[in-house]
């Protein structure tokens, strides 16, 4: 009997739960695997002489391509930016590669190049390269983008994961969750208002500025696909100390709460654009959310949990009810074409 | 619909507050229960909130939580989600269904595997967008996979009844919609049921009442509670189960009164009557139950998919899944050896490991059985 898929691509292949590491491990990384590649970071470190480079690169296919709070062009500058920043980079060049639907509106993609060179302007990155293509109507859906970066690193005080100890704390920037709700809202089958905007933001600068101020980070990865929930456990898979969040500690719009209860959605796993989760040592964890809150893109930063001596490699919550539980990546298909 | 994101999110932390929830946990240790009582939460929405909330972790050792038959998804048998199989791959025919029974596993795959292979399956968040969709495209067969109980019962019903006053004939629904009390009865009329109270299903109790569930404390002795579905709600509910033990009787109280009336919703039973007849349904786990199900009425053969005559092939339930006895409440999906290894919510073995409500998915999600990618 046939139990799953195994011949084709389902959406939950996509959906940045475990079947979307599975198949990225299984069916790409296994062929091409190397050690930079195999480490699955957000980018790749890598080292030229007298310089430390970090390359990334993401694909977005977000629907509708304008949502609130931002659009496709706009994302796609951010996406690629936030990637080079987690990883301690300043962001420096990026490319641009379209893939677009005979029949799409010029206007359309007008507004979204504009939005684009917006964004990479405020956030001081030059796009340098680029590539369209054209196929026929009916083969893609609109407008698909690549985005490709290359960041100078380290910009500040670098990073490293392997000094994490119990008693680290978790930060995360602000309020999870509006990415997700705000691109679901846009949605025409969906039947709600509301004032939700994606949090889609480059966040160079303000990570850029944690880390010019604060030797005490160590780690960093923007909660995209799979939410706070996938980001957790992915740092948490990696350690040999586990992970406990204190849920209310955890920001969430109270609109975005509202969407979640009538969808069934917890807020954890939802995507942000424009947030990021850090591990900070306890004795700077004070100043590090001081200098996040002084930053636009940080003012709803908070401390949701820590890093504890029990629990290795997985992560537990601790309810607002006063229970504990684990907490796990999202399993199949949540929301195809987030980002 | 707008939504007013002030007020929902500050009555739902009140139901789930810390200080609250200690104090009915207190309540509940004062009782000085003198055994293990086990207590069955019939409905998925409670199994979710429990695990999810982590009461397991809360309550104290004498309380032991089992969950019954109230997930739509799982108590489907697999020959119907076969059947939306057979009408999927019919040309023109779009078939529209709630997101979890997507991935349930059919006797030839999932309607997950059938839209991958280009089947025409769409997920939709109500019956009323499936008639939408079948107003829109008038070329299309637009077949409306209608499971879940009363609550989403009325619902199809009202649905449907828009449909056949507006003439649209493209659109269908291929009923399996169930009625709790009859499954009830069957399941805790077996010898050794080993059940000591009911939490009853609050949305369910919400459309019936509480009259059809009287007969289960009366004739059968068992303490009934209806409960709403927060962690709150369920710590009332268990105490409120506890005392009636302690003091040895057997009632049917509510607990969910700002939702649940004793006459239930009047309109909405009204809905269900026009548009359907009980039937004999099956249930993964009890078999086929006379009068547990839901399908159109006679006079509204048009609007059901039952009549298109397709192929369904016969399936079996997989080997070594033991989704009927988790229904049942005879196992815990703990205790299930296909629990994280060969079941998990990617890969689904039975249909309680699928729908966000089923027993082994709430276990999977928020236990420690997740087989992580690692």
């Amino acid at each position: 009997m046939q139990i799953t898929n195994n011949h084709h691509i389902l959406l939950a292949h996509g959906a940045g739960g475990t079947a979307m590491r599975k198949m990225i491990e299984e069916v790409i990384v296994a062929p091409l695997g190397n050690d930079t590649l195999n480490k699955l970071g957000d980018g790749a470190r890598l080292t030229l002489p007298g310089q430390s480079l970090v390359f990334t690169t993401d694909s977005f296919v977000v629907q509708p391509p304008i949502f609130p709070g931002g659009d496709l062009g706009k994302l796609s500058v951010c996406g690629t930016i936030n990637d080079l920043a987690v990883m301690g980079a300043q962001p420096k060049f990026l490319s641009l590669s379209l893939i677009l639907e005979e029949g799409l509106p010029l206007e359309l993609l007008r507004r979204l190049v504009h939005s684009v060179a917006e964004t990479a302007q405020a956030a001081g990155v030059q796009i340098v390269t680029g590539d369209t293509k054209v196929v026929p109507h009916g083969q893609c859906d609109q407008i698909y983008v690549n985005t490709s970066g290359i960041g100078a690193y380290p910009m500040g005080h670098g990073l490293c994961a392997d000094a994490i100890v119990p008693g680290d704390a978790l930060l995360v920037s602000g309020p999870i969750g509006d990415h997700a709700i705000a691109v679901l809202i846009s949605r025409s089958d969906m039947p709600f208002e509301t004032q939700v905007q994606s949090d889609c933001a480059p966040l160079g600068e303000m990570i850029g500025s944690v880390l010019k101020q604060h030797a005490t980070v160590k780690w960093m990865r923007d909660p995209t696909r799979g939410g706070l929930a996938a980001a957790l456990s992915e740092l948490a898979s990696g350690l040999s100390f586990g992970l406990l969040v204190e849920e209310p500690m955890i920001p969430v719009h109270a609109s975005v709460k509202t969407v979640c209860e009538l969808l069934g959605y917890d807020p954890v796993h939802l995507a942000c654009e424009g947030r990021v989760l850090m591990v900070v040592e306890e004795s700077g964890a004070e100043e590090t959310l001081d200098t996040l809150r002084a930053h636009p893109l940080g003012r709803g930063a908070e401390c949701i949990g820590r890093v504890t001596e029990e629990g290795a490699g997985i992560v537990r919550v601790l309810t607002e009810s006063g229970g504990v539980r684990r907490l796990h990546r999202p399993a199949g298909e949540l929301l195809p074409r987030i980002c | 619909m707008s939504t007013n994101p002030q007020n929902l999110p500050r009555l739902l932390e009140s139901c789930r507050d810390v200080e609250h929830v200690s104090y009915m946990l207190r309540k509940i240790q004062e009782l000085n229960l003198s055994r293990r009582v086990r207590l069955m939460e019939v409905c998925g929405g409670h199994t979710a909130a429990i695990y999810r909330y982590a009461l397991h972790d809360i309550l104290p050792d004498e309380i032991e939580l089992i969950s019954g038959p109230g997930c739509p998804v799982c108590v489907t048998p697999m020959e119907y989600v076969d059947h939306a199989m057979a009408l999927a791959a019919l040309p023109h025919v779009a078939v529209a269904t709630f997101g979890d029974l997507v991935r349930v596993p059919g006797g030839g795959g999932s309607l997950a595997d059938a839209r991958a292979n280009g089947a025409d399956v769409r997920v939709v968040y109500s019956c009323a967008d499936a008639v939408e969709m079948a107003a829109q495209n008038p070329s299309q067969l637009v077949v409306f996979l209608g499971i879940g109980f009363e609550t989403t019962a009325c619902t199809i019903a009202a649905a449907l009844e828009n449909a056949i006053e507006r003439d649209i004939r493209n659109f269908n629904v291929l009923s399996a919609l169930k009625t709790m009390p009859q499954a009830l009865n069957v399941l805790l009329s077996a010898p050794d049921v080993g059940v000591d109270g009911l939490i009853l299903p609050g949305h369910v109790t919400t459309i019936t009442g509480l009259g059809c569930f009287e007969f289960i404390a009366r004739d059968l002795g068992i303490p009934c509670v209806v409960s709403g579905f927060e962690p709150l709600d369920l710590m009332r509910s268990i105490y409120a189960l506890s005392k009636q033990l302690v003091e040895e009787r057997s009632d049917v109280e509510n607990e969910y009164g700002r939702v649940a009336r004793a006459e239930g919703n009047l309109a909405a039973q009204g809905a269900i009557e026009r548009m359907f007849v009980p039937v004999k349904t099956g249930w993964r786990g009890l078999g086929k139950i006379e009068n547990s199900g839901l399908d159109l009425r006679p006079e509204f053969a048009e609007w059901n998919a039952a009549r298109i005559p397709v192929h369904v092939p016969r399936s079996h339930e997989p080997r070594g899944c033991r989704c009927g006895e988790i229904l049942r409440g005879q196992l815990h999906p703990e205790e299930c050896p296909l629990m994280g290894k060969r079941c998990t919510p990617e890969t689904p073995v039975g249909a309680c490991m699928v729908s966000s409500e089923g027993a082994c998915a709430a276990a999977y999600q928020y236990g420690s059985y997740y087989a992580d990618y690692e």
